[in-house]
């Protein structure tokens, strides 16, 4: 027993050294490990089609990509659950107070569709409207369905349509874009918000102040609720991190972004 | 080693198995108490129990209408579900022959198996669209659907427990009740179901607790709106929903309002629990 332990106890220094020379050879020539990403479901989709992209071109790579929200990947990147924390907003002020060394890159831009189920005739709302709408919550005429607390998509669109204003408590609150365009998609009176990226025929996006929520007026600025998709990263990219982030904003990555429904930024 | 020695050493181990049982619990409601002391002090006990207002990011932190959600729902799922779950273990116990009572009993119990994400599947995709169309109004997201999916979920809890209760009342009390005349009707309404009453009891109380604590299906059937609601086809937030859909982005105080949530609900379900078992040993 004890003459074990000793010969194991020997084995250790050999296993660190191994250990070291992998981690060592890892940083030379092409990249290899294990990436992890979460938080906005805004960003989740397009992350999702980056990542097999990365990862058809470095087969050595793995890049895990999950949910939760951006307030949850800017949580999880600060306590290290993520190397990179999705967010579809800026930092707020109480992060980066609580987190001084997040670090913000912009990786490509999107709308905030406000979208109603198919069959319903109106095409247009202003801001105003939506906002009345969104403060007065379900009636008979509409069923407004909200985003939970820690959601982008639902800063961006309490800052930038809401003003100040709270959105009624008698909304119903769903947890992901997803979600909602699910349940506009099957209720012939709601109105939701959900990313650009996710509308589909399965919703009708409204065209706010008479402008179109599509990729060009996002890009110009002429659609009023638009915001930049961000990956947040605990001090500057470096190593893997830094590879994936360049790629997602290299030309390819880029025309990925558009691909899938998103704005691109350069 | 003699088999004393191992009789004497396997029972130090299951003791110790047992109380590593008892230890998790003592340390998961020690920790939940802990977080939520931070909450329970700024905020203010009363208000956080009795606020009718949750606005994290305003800093209102009410959970009165969270309690309301839970408790309603559960009851209305009660409502829906003691009836099915009587009339199904009256049937096991007592009315159906070997045959028939093979293919129900593992049905109801299999419906245990389903994980509660497919319940809040087919509620959602299946459920809210009829209930959002006999409304006339609204997603469907509600009270009502949410009581239906909890009623299913319930069913074999309370139906098991009460066959099991009927099952215990001694044989000689039947016959009795038969040797006198009785209908077999007669005997189970007369006789039977008021010398199970506890047990029956336990079981409604048991499928409670399940009830309260139920979150996933809960989540995506309810529409989670932190309102009274004055109807059943309105929406409305358990306790369990507003942890689950705000945890993963909470900070600060904030994280610290949702622990405390989670211990209301703790207690609420202990208490509840309890008060089955109480019930269960007090049975026939």
């Amino acid at each position: 027993m004890y003459h074990g332990m000793k010969r194991r106890l020997f084995l250790l220094p050999l296993t660190g050294l191994i250990l070291a020379a992998l981690v060592v050879g890892g940083c030379g020539g092409s990249p290899s490990g294990t990436l992890t990403e979460g938080g906005s479901t805004t960003v989740q989709p397009l992350t999702d089609k980056w990542g097999e992209a990365f990862e058809a071109k470095n087969p050595d790579v793995n890049v895990i990509v999950q949910g939760g929200g951006s307030s949850a990947g800017v949580k999880g990147c600060a306590q290290g659950t993520f190397d990179i924390g999705a967010a579809s907003r800026e930092l707020k002020s109480s992060e980066t107070s609580d987190w001084p060394d997040l670090v913000v890159t912009h990786v490509a831009a999107d709308g905030v569709a406000i979208v109603v189920h198919p069959t319903k005739s109106i095409t247009d709302l202003s801001l105003e409207d939506i906002k009345n709408i969104f403060a007065t919550g379900s009636n008979d005429t509409w069923t407004v369905i909200n985003r939970e607390e820690g959601s982008g998509t639902r800063e961006v669109f309490e800052e930038k349509v809401m003003g100040g204003t709270e959105v009624s408590c008698n909304a119903e609150f769903l947890p992901s874009n997803g979600a909602v365009k699910q349940k506009v998609a099957s209720t012939a009176n709601a109105i939701g918000y959900i990313s650009l990226g996710y509308v589909d025929s399965s919703v009708k996006a409204l065209s706010v102040d008479g402008v179109t929520c599509n990729e060009a007026n996002c890009r110009d600025g002429s659609y009023p609720v638009t915001r930049y998709l961000n990956f947040v990263t605990k001090g500057e990219p470096e190593g893997l991190t830094k590879e994936f982030i360049d790629f997602c904003l290299s030309s390819e990555g880029q025309r990925i972004a558009e691909e899938e429904g998103y704005v691109s930024i350069k | 080693m003699s088999r004393y020695f191992i009789d004497r050493f396997s029972r130090r181990i299951v003791f110790i198995f047992g109380m590593v049982a008892f230890l998790i619990l003592v340390f998961i409601a020690v920790f939940i108490l802990k977080e939520s002391l931070p909450a329970l002090k700024e905020v203010g006990v009363v208000n956080f129990l009795f606020g009718t207002k949750w606005y994290p990011s305003h800093d209102a932190f009410g959970i009165l209408t969270m309690v309301a959600g839970s408790v309603i729902t559960a009851l209305l799922a009660l409502v829906i579900a003691v009836p099915l779950a009587l009339g199904c273990a009256i049937l096991l116990a007592e009315v159906a022959p070997p045959r028939i009572r093979n293919i129900i009993r593992p049905a109801v119990e299999l419906l245990v198996g389903i994980p509660s994400v497919v319940y809040g599947l087919v509620g959602m995709i299946v459920l809210c669209p009829v209930i959002a169309r006999l409304s006339g109004t609204g997603s469907g997201s509600s009270i009502l659907a949410a009581a239906i999916v909890l009623a299913i979920m319930v069913l074999p809890t309370i139906t098991s427990i009460s066959e099991d209760s009927l099952r215990a009342v001694p044989i000689q009390y039947k016959e009795g009740a038969l040797a006198l005349g009785a209908t077999r009707w007669q005997a189970i309404h007369h006789v039977l179901l008021p010398v199970a009453r506890s047990g029956i009891t336990a079981a409604i109380i048991l499928g409670t607790g399940r009830a309260i604590g139920e979150t996933m299906a809960m989540i995506m059937v309810i529409g989670n709106s932190p309102i009274f609601p004055t109807s059943i086809f309105q929406p409305a937030r358990t306790l369990t929903g507003n942890i689950a859909v705000e945890i993963t982005a909470a900070t600060g105080i904030h994280e610290s309002t949702l622990f405390a949530t989670g211990l209301v609900l703790l207690t609420l379900v202990m208490l509840i629990n309890s008060a089955g078992l109480l019930a269960y040993r007090r049975r026939a």
